[in-house]
């Protein structure tokens, strides 16, 4: 690299996404938006429309992002598929507009609420967060959202609330994946009050500037960044504040293998791969494997959560 | 023209080069041409392509011999030798993929890999049963191995098994694949299975000629 090793790469520096397609694959998309568009009886430039946004260099790693096709062309969204590549070509029978999500459970503003209602205080930003996925790859994402504390404020948790819950829409007209009973959908992921409240944990709506994709979990997904993937749950419909811990569903699919913490941990391996090293996503055959950090390298915010507890057991 | 020339002229050719397509698929899918790629993971998809082409081709090994008898094509056995030698040329190039490329030579944590983990260790096995079928392949060693041959041969069976195990136990939650090569299988040994039980009530009267001739190779 040409660069010096103190310089950090701001997210100026970042080639801006057009630059990422090269004409071929700007007709392609162009082709497919337009085949959507008509389906759905939506402008085709819903798909793709730009957002306003600040860039947090605060909390942005200095490291290379994935270009936007491997972002969105290689994705874990069992609601649409098991193969990296189906959400992509699956997602589209998936409806973004309307789309409400319903807040429930131990605290004091509850109710049904329109997208626009969730979104319209929250100024996004954008955020190069590094991505770990339990399988053993990872990217870095440059996400535009919100903290999910900003969020969840507004609805004045009690006491009482502990944890909190996120529920994924359940609907196998639009989500074919559904139609197996591959994991009991609907799919369920939680946190722990604080870990939702960290100012690491977002809300996403967005990548690269624009409007999230469906395969990328739109309209409405989390992004816990030092947490394996699987936690960070796509096309959120419901939020419930609860008291006792929420039974994930990977946890409720195979609990030997997937925990409820699901911190991004070298020493502790899956039952059936190391989880010491990672492939990052986007050097083709040349792609190295890189040390895994603990935490997914965000260990210096977030590791005085876990103080005192037994990482190996509460995996 | 006579069944020796078509097998070699036209049906030994084609399963050649049919049994040649994947690997050629990857290799265009790997400099880009014909405007095929592997994605953003190369790696992983060659991991897979390269295991599920070897069990697809062990698969179609042990059909030849059904085929052979409830199609009344005896002479199918002679695509056999190359059906299987296929099937353990794409094993053999899965594992190379998973040392050179997955685990870059790291041979430390490929050793772990097969004693720690029961998916690696299970198809590090089939890989190791197959060798032995493989070298013993030729005209030649199956003169001299005589009737311990098909013995030997059988192996093929428990190598198939695990080659599915291996498969089943990879997979992180949707079986169905798994599960339909492991159906394929039952259904292949288990018409074996039957056709043995068979012919062993039968010894005791006759042997109907065509049902247990030995096989020609």
């Amino acid at each position: 690299m040409a660069r010096t090793p103190s310089t950090r790469i701001l997210p100026s520096d970042i080639t801006p996404p057009e630059v990422f397609f090269n004409r071929r694959q700007a007709i392609a998309a162009a082709i497919a938006a337009g085949v959507v568009g008509l389906a759905h009886e939506e402008p085709a430039s819903a798909a793709s429309s730009a957002l306003k946004y600040t860039r947090n260099t605060r909390y942005s790693v200095d490291e290379a992002p994935n270009s936007y096709e491997d972002i969105t062309t290689y994705n874990n969204f069992y609601e649409f598929g098991t193969d990296k590549s189906d959400p992509v070509q699956n997602a589209g029978s998936l409806r973004t507009r309307p789309w409400s999500v319903v807040v429930d459970g131990e605290a004091e503003v509850k109710g049904t609420f329109t997208l626009e209602d969730i979104l319209k205080p929250h100024p996004l930003e954008e955020r190069i967060y590094r991505f770990r996925c339990v399988e053993a790859w990872s990217m870095v994402v440059p996400w535009l959202g919100f903290p999910l504390g900003d969020l969840l404020k507004r609805f004045k948790p009690t006491s009482n609330a502990k944890y909190v819950q996120f529920t994924t829409l359940h609907d196998p007209r639009q989500m074919p994946g559904q139609r197996y009973p591959i994991l009991d959908w609907p799919y369920v992921e939680g946190l722990r009050m604080d870990e939702a409240m960290h100012p690491l944990t977002l809300m996403v709506t967005g990548v690269y500037g624009k409007v999230l994709p469906n395969q990328n979990g739109a309209p409405l997904r989390l992004i816990v960044p030092w947490k394996y993937g699987f936690k960070s749950i796509k096309s959120i419909v419901k939020i419930s504040f609860v008291q006792r811990q929420p039974r994930n569903t990977w946890n409720v699919a195979t609990p030997h293998e997937y925990g409820f913490y699901a911190n991004v941990n070298p020493a502790v391996d899956h039952p059936r791969w190391s989880q010491a090293k990672e492939r990052r996503i986007g050097n083709g055959f040349f792609a190295k494997r890189i040390d895994t950090l603990p935490f997914n390298g965000y260990a210096d915010q977030v590791a005085s959560l876990y103080k005192g507890m037994d990482l190996r057991r509460y995996f | 023209m006579n069944v020796d020339k078509r097998y070699r002229y036209v049906y030994k050719p084609l399963v050649f080069i049919g049994c040649l397509t994947p690997i050629a698929w990857l290799f265009a899918g790997g400099f880009g041409v014909l405007g095929q790629s592997l994605g953003p993971d190369p790696i992983k998809l060659t991991l897979h392509t390269l295991g599920k082409t070897s069990l697809n081709i062990l698969m179609l090994t042990l059909m030849v011999t059904p085929v052979r008898h409830l199609a009344g094509w005896p002479h199918i056995v002679r695509i056999r030798r190359m059906l299987g030698l296929f099937a353990f040329f794409y094993a053999l190039l899965h594992f190379t993929v998973y040392l050179v490329l997955d685990q870059e030579l790291d041979y430390v944590s490929v050793l772990k890999d097969i004693a720690k983990r029961p998916y690696i260790t299970v198809g590090f096995t089939a890989l190791l049963i197959l060798i032995p079928l493989a070298v013993t392949s030729t005209n030649r060693m199956m003169r001299r191995l005589g009737r311990r041959w098909q013995t030997l041969h059988r192996l093929v069976y428990v190598a198939a098994i695990l080659s599915v195990w291996h498969y089943y136990w990879q997979v992180k939650r949707d079986v169905r694949e798994p599960l339909v090569y492991a159906g394929i299988l039952a259904v292949l040994l288990g018409y074996r299975y039957l056709r043995r039980a068979r012919s062993r009530r039968a010894v005791p009267t006759s042997r109907s000629g065509s049902a247990t001739a030995p096989e020609r190779i």
